[in-house]
């Protein structure tokens, strides 16, 4: 299973980069993508979305997806 | 209906009458309500120097698309534009123009204050200040309501 995974803004300077692929059977949730690809505890205003949309971090992950997390928005 | 993220300066009023030509037949829109933010040398009490907005290329373009087409089914509008930029800005410069056509105010005024407001909510946009203290990033503002 590869899940490409993404960090935007903050996050991406708090974990230290800005992409990476999980080749594993390790993570069945978003939640479990994040501990899997980081070393961090998440930070509770994190904001996630699967395959450019937003989704909860129970939300299940699946061969191919795209898993990004992203701080508070604050674009206009 | 158009969504576009720029990566370059650009004048919000000759996009907004570019568009009107290009896209919406003389004589079918009695209102068009628009909004523009422009970039302020302050915040939070600091001189701000310069400014780069970061974005989730694809993920920003497709929500913008998703909320232009929950405003067309909500309201009765003829045509909405968005325009957004992204990567380094000085402060005067133009970020973000709403734009909505329709035949009359009440559609027009309530489409765009929905698209702004969810723009400001929920669109995968990042600021980061220069300020003459260093580099920040730009804290979520809680309802967007405050500019």
């Amino acid at each position: 299973m590869t899940i490409t995974v993404k960090f935007f803004a903050s996050l991406r300077e708090q974990v230290g980069m800005a992409d990476l692929h999980i080749d594993c059977e390790c993570a069945d949730t978003v939640a479990e993508v994040w501990q899997t690809a980081t070393d961090l505890a998440m930070p509770a205003n994190t904001l996630m979305a699967v395959n450019q949309e937003y989704v909860e971090a129970d939300h299940p992950v699946r061969d191919g997806d795209e898993v990004a997390f992203f701080p508070p928005v604050t674009g206009g | 209906m158009v969504v576009r993220i720029l990566t370059e300066p650009f004048d919000p009023w000759q996009t907004v009458q570019a568009h009107q030509r290009a896209h919406l037949a003389p004589g079918s829109y009695g209102a068009t309500a628009l909004f523009v933010g422009t970039m302020r040398d302050f915040n939070q009490g600091d001189t701000v120097q310069a400014m780069t907005l970061e974005h989730y290329p694809g993920m920003t373009e497709r929500f913008l698309e998703q909320i232009s087409r929950q405003a067309a089914e909500r309201w009765d509008i003829l045509d909405s534009l968005i325009c957004h930029r992204v990567g380094p800005l000085n402060p005067d410069d133009p970020i973000v123009l709403v734009a909505v056509w329709s035949a009359h105010r009440a559609d027009a005024f309530d489409a765009s204050r929905w698209l702004m407001e969810e723009l400001k909510s929920r669109a995968p946009f990042w600021k980061k200040e220069v300020t003459t203290e260093g580099e920040r990033w730009v804290e979520n503002e809680g309802s967007g309501t405050r500019n």
